[in-house]
């Protein structure tokens, strides 16, 4: 075998050369965030749980009727999670916080699509169904969709659902940010433009981080010092200013990097001009051709030297 | 060194066969019942857990148990070793009906089967899911034509459809000539290209998790998880190639081809022991091990995977009695097979925990009717083709029952 190991050698040094010089080259990652995207800022301080958003969303994108009107607030009740057929729910939390009658006072919290900055969907997805938009939106086309599914398990706040039902021609199903509604009609998304306490501020993401900072400023026992969404994955459209600390609220601790990062690095530093395959076969080419007639003369039998 | 592949021509409706039939079918049943009420008819996938029992075992297991094709093309057509060539036809027929059955799994998971082509036309080269599905389709190509001269050599000259089909002869005569053109001269670059993209897509499936930090086990979650996926795919290619070849030689009573697997498996404790030291060495690095003695299910699930699946093998296979014995080899490299799996079905299934609704999953029955109707149909036309095809060496029957 002494003769193949060197070969061996020779190869894997090769390798090496060949990595560390693209190691230099291959350029760094680098966000695709829009520069002026819209965004909205959630007010948790001032969400009074009445579900007047829920409605809007389902009236503006011509989801189906819910079996439970939305009058009725006993839905609060329970938990619940964006699905298929309510791309917004809102959710009330008890985190302690009592009045001056010893009452428990619940915070109210609306989940919807976050519209990542530099989303994770949209990096995953096959075929670039899902894609981040000047104005802010992560938009679907269902017309490119196979139905991998690799944008649900790619998006962390588990926000795309399925339609689980459909035999042929199911969709993913989020929140559209109201897409054609900002871009071509200029007007609100329906959930900000119903909310009857603005609890919802739509506006330029950098506007709305500033806004925000102004108000923990100008209220600092009113808010925590932290606006989830600003550095979250990287940043999201959608943001929350609270006064309770957001991981009794539901929300969950995500990575300030934003998660396409790493597997685009490793992908880009590989394959970017198809660099390494051509190596490879470069190099598998010259192995097949210097041991065209040898190879059988290395043959071990197995117990004589075992 | 004589080595005569033929169609083994045996009986081919045995009992065993009939059992593989019988679970296509029922697996076509279920196959309608999905096309009938969509996926969520048939699986307890969610939206919080959209991957599930098709995507751990059909898909990344398929593709990680095909890679006896690539590896055994490597050693005896890039590396000469035609003392290996016995073992090499029946795994690529291995790896081409495994990518075969990797794709009609996936043609069954995902939602829009009819769309299957749209990769070919919206690119997202950012998407790690598009450079694997890239791979899959060419390899998936270059394994049919690897396997062409296995058919053009039994056919070549000697086309005669029955009946009303015998207009066909002339075409199909035209077709395997040109087939036997093509891969006469350019063979070398199918081998070549095969182990490439074999390469680039065993590792990118590796890769796919990486997007989701906060939804796979930190046992699991690693920067080098395309690292792990290459070696261990790399590592499980011979004892795939021993377990398949035990398996098939036992039922059809052929040569046991001890003196190939046994000096084959040789390669396995350096290339096994590589993947084991990588996969230790990063849970030591990342510090992981903390997690090791918590008990619970992923916890567990790992320990199995490493334990049984890899350490115990490794061990196994070292001993130079275990690699000269029939039973021991075939045992140590199930496990490896085995161990493979279960890390494939971990880090797409079991380690996946969705943060927020911490939603559980165990697949349907339905579910697992496909699975395995996948699996009895792969075997069933295994079957079928080393019956008809040059693929099996001559039958030196053995003695023993």
């Amino acid at each position: 075998m002494d003769l193949s190991r060197r070969g061996f050698f020779k190869i894997m040094g090769a390798t090496g050369a060949g990595l560390a010089a693209t190691g230099q080259s291959a350029a760094a990652w680098e966000s695709r965030a829009p520069e002026d995207a819209y965004g909205c800022l959630v007010d948790l301080t001032r969400c009074i749980g009445c579900r007047k958003c829920e409605q809007a969303c389902q009236t503006v994108n011509g989801l189906p009727e819910p079996a439970q009107s939305f009058d009725d607030l006993t839905i609060l009740d329970r938990k619940r999670r964006p699905d298929e057929k309510s791309f917004t729910v809102v959710n009330r939390y008890y985190s302690g916080k009592i009045d001056e009658r010893d009452q428990l006072i619940p915070t109210f919290v609306k989940i919807q699509c976050m519209h990542c900055q530099d989303p994770a969907c949209a990096s995953a997805c096959i075929v670039g169904a899902l894609t981040k938009k000047e104005n802010g939106a992560v938009h679907y086309d269902a017309g490119k969709c196979i139905g991998c599914r690799y944008c649900m398990v790619a998006c962390p706040f588990e926000i795309p659902a399925y339609e689980y039902h459909n035999p042929i021609t199911p969709r993913v199903m989020k929140c559209t940010f109201c897409y054609e509604r900002v871009a071509s009609e200029g007007k609100l998304p329906g959930c900000a433009q119903i909310c009857p306490v603005e609890a919802i501020t739509f506006g330029k993401r950098a506007d709305l981080l500033a806004r925000g900072h102004q108000r923990i400023k100008d209220n600092p026992g009113r808010y925590l010092d932290h606006i989830y969404g600003e550095k979250e994955v990287g940043g999201t459209s959608w943001m929350y200013l609270s006064d309770r600390p957001f991981e009794e609220l539901g929300f969950i601790q995500v990575p300030e990097k934003p998660l396409p990062q790493l597997a685009e690095t490793i992908q880009h530093s590989l394959f970017s001009y198809l660099w390494s395959p051509i190596v490879l076969f470069g190099m598998l080419s010259g192995v097949m051709w210097g041991f065209r007639e040898k190879g059988d003369r290395h043959i071990d039998r197995e117990g004589e030297n075992a | 060194m004589s080595h005569t592949p033929r169609p083994l021509r045996a009986k081919f409706w045995t009992p065993g066969v009939v059992l593989m039939a019988f679970l296509m079918a029922a697996g076509a049943v279920a196959i309608i019942a999905r096309y009938i009420g969509g996926i969520g008819y048939v699986t307890n996938l969610t939206n919080a857990r959209p991957w599930g029992l098709w995507i751990g075992v059909d898909v990344a297991s398929g593709v990680a148990l095909a890679a006896g094709g690539f590896t055994t093309a490597f050693v005896a057509h890039i590396l000469s070793r035609h003392y290996y060539e016995p073992v090499v036809r029946p795994a690529l027929l291995t790896a081409m009906l495994g990518y075969t059955f990797v794709v009609l799994g996936l043609l069954v998971d995902i939602g829009r089967s009819w769309a299957i082509w749209k990769p070919l036309i919206h690119w997202n080269p950012n998407s790690v899911l598009f450079e694997v599905a890239m791979c899959v389709m060419l390899y998936l190509n270059v394994l049919y034509l690897e396997f062409a001269p296995i058919v053009v050599e039994q056919y070549k000259g000697r086309v005669h459809l029955p009946g009303p089909l015998s207009v066909l002869n002339a075409p199909v005569e035209g077709l395997l000539k040109l087939l036997d053109a093509i891969t006469g001269k350019l063979m070398w670059i199918f081998i070549i290209a095969g182990v490439v993209l074999s390469c680039m897509h065993q590792s990118s499936l590796g890769s796919l998790m990486l997007v989701a930090p906060t939804k796979l086990h930190p046992l699991w979650y690693t920067p080098i998880l395309p690292l792990l996926f290459l070696t261990s795919a790399i590592a499980v290619g011979y004892p795939m190639v021993v377990f398949e070849t035990t398996l098939v030689t036992s039922s059809l009573k052929l040569d046991p081809e001890m003196d190939i697997l046994t000096p084959l498996t040789r390669f396995t404790v350096f290339l096994l022991g590589l993947y084991l030291a990588l996969k230790v060495g990063d849970m030591v690095v990342r510090g992981t091990y903390v997690y090791l003695l918590d008990g619970t299910a992923q916890t567990n699930a790992f320990l199995v995977e490493l334990i049984l699946g890899v350490i115990v093998p490794w061990v196994m296979l070292v001993l130079p009695k275990v690699r000269q014995s029939r039973r021991g080899l075939f045992i140590a490299c199930a496990l490896i097979v085995g161990g493979v799996l279960v890390n494939r079905v971990n880090v797409f299934v079991v380690g996946y925990r969705p943060p927020i609704s911490e939603a559980n999953y165990a697949p349907a029955f339905s579910e697992i009717l496909i699975t395995v109707g996948l699996i009895a149909g792969l075997m069933f036309l295994y079957r079928f083709l080393v019956t008809y095809l040059p693929v099996l060496s001559g039958p030196k029957q053995e003695v023993s029952a």
